[in-house]
């Protein structure tokens, strides 16, 4: 060290980092409290029988309502969700009614205009069958879609794969 | 880079002389502990002070989780303690807190009765003091019934019977207090109004005079 540490300094440094020590400690607790949620991981995602068998998926998409328990802090309750089944390529998905652009709620042929799409009616976006937006429209990703799974010929609906 | 931050403050707020006042003034030898050890009950006003500091931001926080309802107040309480991360530690730090807030107020007003600090020219100080005491009384006395518990509930209905207790005014204190004729709903939103807005509010005013006349009159002689 070039200069010598004066007693001053040294008593500055010292008294400031206890002081920040002890700052710390006592600020740590409550800000790791308070960004608690931020941290949290979310729920498991359960399966849920929709009762629907699984012939009467077919390539015309179809609106399910089906429950999940849900925990929010201190509240629990059940949340209705909805889902579209079809089947595209033979393969069965459950797309998000949850519009990409603002989060209106989309609907299968709502409007005669627009035949074979999901329309949005706030801004008039459209997806596809299998979910994709049309280009063009406001939304500018696919539907979020559901994973799903087979058991006895019945249809489950597990949690939301966002995109 | 700290210096340089301070240095660019100072020359355009003259921030300086503001610090002054507040932090550089002499501390008598007799109530400093590293000269007379016994000096240390000198440190009672202080420590109520940090305590009540702490009170404040551990309050701050937990209200981001506390409902002020019946239906919801234990639950948010039961949630905020064991749900979310460091929760008993902040409610600890509040809870405990309170008492400790309460023991340190008693000891300093201890302190200033046995070394006559009150007398000539500081009674108005004793007197803000002592208003500081009923507010910080008032603050336990709300605080309690927020957990919303049994212990909360009948210590709150014991607490009001006794106001009740009042010759002639006895009723109206009552029903004042719980904002209706139970402890209930009108009385856990009105405590937790006290508690949090208006109790403080009068707290940080009297505690801004105390420390004023504090400096102004300087701390009392030796004995």
């Amino acid at each position: 060290m070039s200069k010598k540490l004066s007693r001053r300094q040294f008593l500055t440094y010292t008294l400031g980092s206890t002081a920040g020590f002890l700052g710390a400690g006592m600020l740590f607790p409550m800000v790791r409290f308070a960004v608690d949620p931020a941290l949290k991981k979310g729920e498991g995602g359960n399966f849920v029988d929709v009762n629907l068998p699984l012939s009467e998926v077919t390539d015309k998409p179809k609106s399910v309502q089906f429950k999940v328990h849900k925990k929010d802090g201190w509240y629990s309750f059940d949340e209705v969700l909805t889902a579209w089944v079809l089947r595209d390529k033979g393969k069965i998905l459950a797309l998000s009614p949850v519009c990409k652009h603002l989060g209106c709620t989309v609907s299968w042929e709502s409007n005669p205009q627009f035949p074979n799409t999901f329309f949005c009616p706030c801004h008039f976006g459209r997806y596809t069958k299998d979910g994709t937006n049309v280009p063009g429209t406001p939304p500018a990703k696919p539907l979020d879609h559901y994973e799903t799974k087979e058991a006895n010929g019945k249809l489950l609906i597990g949690p939301l794969l966002k995109t | 880079m700290l210096r340089a931050i301070y240095d660019w403050v100072d020359e355009r707020l003259d921030i300086t002389p503001l610090w002054r006042d507040v932090a550089d003034h002499e501390v008598p030898e007799h109530v400093n502990p590293a000269h007379h050890f016994s000096a240390f009950i000198y440190c009672f006003g202080g420590l109520t002070f940090f305590v009540v500091v702490i009170q404040i931001l551990s309050g701050m926080f937990l209200a981001m989780y506390y409902v002020p309802d019946i239906i919801n107040a234990h639950a948010s309480v039961k949630f905020l303690q064991n749900e979310v991360a460091m929760g008993a530690i902040v409610r600890g730090m509040h809870h405990w807190g309170a008492s400790v807030a309460i023991v340190m107020l008693f000891l300093h007003t201890l302190r200033v009765f046995f070394t006559g600090s009150y007398k000539h020219p500081r009674e108005f100080n004793w007197i803000v003091g002592m208003l500081i005491f009923f507010v910080m009384l008032g603050l336990g006395f709300t605080g309690y019934l927020l957990p919303w518990d049994n212990k909360a509930y009948f210590a709150t209905k014991v607490g009001v019977e006794i106001a009740a207790s009042v010759p002639y005014l006895g009723p109206y204190i009552a029903t004042f207090l719980q904002g209706g004729d139970i402890v209930g709903a009108q009385t856990i939103a009105r405590f937790f109004a006290l508690h949090v807005f208006f109790f403080p509010a009068a707290l940080l005013g009297l505690l801004g005079a105390h420390f004023i006349l504090i400096r102004r009159q300087g701390i009392s002689g030796p004995l």
